[in-house]
């Protein structure tokens, strides 16, 4: 049970940073570079795992391995497919929303304990951009629970399984597709909405004062986040998985495509990204909600 | 590139099993060298075709770095002024430690077209230890590329070890820095 739920979070982090690679890989040939090795992101956190490290007091220590551990403990509970699942009957899409909320505020104490303004700056970004991009996803989690009558991730996908071949919420929700990958940017971290990061700006933001160990289990912890994300992703939206080969194959395009996406574009400013949420995202958002509840035009 | 093969790890002396994990640890550190560029000097315009289409250093796994806690090799590209060789000297101190410094141009070298200008440093290597220079005013990209190659290399065989010279002779370094720049004080602004 719990040796499975090691083993999810242990996965994720491997599948992920393979996936980071190979689309480091993909983004290179799209700029008709070569690009660097699918493995270069072990490569890199290994690295880190074997330099030195400066640290800026307890706090800044602790908050990290805060932050790595919580985001083991939420992807633990994360179903991979139908079958493989650590915790049956505890994937409830809340624990997702509660549980990571440790690892990412466990992140913004150790950022804040270095003392540096520009990850002040950077996680009070982080947090603006969360306020934006979490309303409008969950507006539309919420209409896929109401339609699908379980909060459980599990049970939400095989409802969509249930209905035959591309029964998908994102499908049957179009406005909601739309509406959840570009909130899936915004969680991601991706290009519009790398407003906390911006190296030029703020120079990294949150991980300005990190180097060596700690920001390599800094990398580890978003590499599980993205896991965790995109798995969501794939759950509520794109009829979970009936075994591990369509898992992988749907995380794949979901995480390719995001990269896609994020790469033709600019960086917004973080005015600029709150007002988009709430201007554009957030109608459609309500809009899809309303459609779908109170009409019940559900295709 | 050369392809990297580990001897297998047979007697379990201290010295030799510290020695394993130090190569093992310095085919990750060659294979991902995160960049700090330093670029006050013209030099720098080699790099954005360096990582760019042109010549993609990301395919070697060098990427730029946003500050010096993270980065793992210094670029100083091209000429020093006094000014500029005081924060090269807090940067310097700041990243963290198997640390590498690449010096661009002969700027660097013997003080290149600026040798005799009062304000300018002629050696890099007296204030802070350099690992590689990329020779040439200026060098072209395939140098500079040719120079990380070397780099690579030098950490392969152990001889990038300027970090441990830095720390060796600090007292020298020191004095040199002092000599120039009347003050060094590299200090924590931020617990103030």
């Amino acid at each position: 049970m719990i040796l499975l739920g090691v083993l999810v979070a242990f996965g994720g982090f491997v599948l992920q940073t393979s996936m980071g690679g190979v689309n480091r890989k993909i983004i290179a040939r799209l700029q008709k570079r070569y690009g660097p090795k699918w493995y270069q992101e072990f490569l890199d956190i290994f690295k880190l795992l074997s330099k030195r490290a400066t640290s800026h007091g307890w706090i800044f220590d602790f908050g990290v391995i805060m932050a790595l551990g919580g985001i083991i403990a939420t992807a633990m509970f994360m179903p991979v497919s139908n079958n493989i699942i650590a915790f049956p009957g505890y994937d409830n899409f809340f624990i997702f929303v509660y549980l990571i909320a440790v690892g990412m505020l466990g992140m913004a104490m150790s950022a804040s304990g270095s003392g540096n303004p520009l990850a002040s700056i950077g996680v009070m970004r982080a947090l603006t951009t969360m306020l934006a991009y979490e309303v409008p996803f969950m507006v539309i989690v919420l209409t896929i629970i109401k339609l699908s009558k379980s909060s459980s991730l599990s049970a939400i996908a095989l409802s969509q399984q249930a209905g035959g071949d591309f029964n998908w919420f994102i499908i049957a929700l179009p406005l909601g597709g739309v509406v959840a990958f570009i909130s899936l940017l915004g969680m991601l971290g991706k290009k519009p909405f790398e407003t906390y990061i911006a190296p030029a700006e703020l120079a990294s933001g949150p991980m300005v004062e990190y180097g060596g160990k700690q920001l390599g289990m800094l990398f580890i912890m978003h590499e599980i986040t993205v896991f965790i994300e995109v798995a969501l992703f794939v759950h509520l939206f794109l009829g979970g998985a009936e075994n591990l080969l369509i898992f992988l194959v749907k995380y794949f395009l979901v995480y390719a495509i995001a990269n896609l996406v994020s790469n033709v574009f600019g960086r917004f400013k973080i005015d600029q990204v709150v007002v988009f949420f709430y201007k554009w995202i957030l109608p459609l958002a309500i809009i899809q909600a309303v459609i779908a509840l109170y009409l019940g035009w559900v295709i | 590139m050369k392809s990297t093969r580990f001897s297998p790890v047979t007697n379990l002396s201290k010295e030799e099993v510290d020695r394993k994990w130090w190569e093992i640890g310095d085919f990750f550190r060659r294979n991902s060298l995160w960049m700090l560029m330093y670029c006050t000097g013209c030099c720098a315009i080699e790099l954005p075709p360096a990582m760019t289409s042109a010549y993609d250093m990301e395919r070697l796994g060098m990427g730029p770095m946003a500050t010096p806690r993270q980065a793992d090799v210094l670029l100083v590209t091209g000429y020093l002024s006094l000014k500029t060789l005081r924060r090269i000297v807090y940067t310097y101190e700041q990243m963290s430690e198997p640390k590498y410094v690449v010096g661009f141009g002969s700027c660097t070298i013997n003080g290149g077209i600026y040798h005799d200008s009062h304000a300018v440093i002629n050696q890099l290597d007296q204030y802070i230890p350099v690992d590689s220079y990329v020779a040439g005013c200026m060098p072209n990209t395939e140098a500079v590329m040719n120079g990380f190659i070397d780099l690579m290399d030098l950490i392969k065989n152990k001889k990038a070890d300027g970090w441990k010279r830095y720390k060796e002779n600090n007292a020298w370094y020191k004095k040199n820095q002092l000599d120039s720049l009347v003050e060094v004080n590299v200090h924590d602004e931020f617990h103030e």
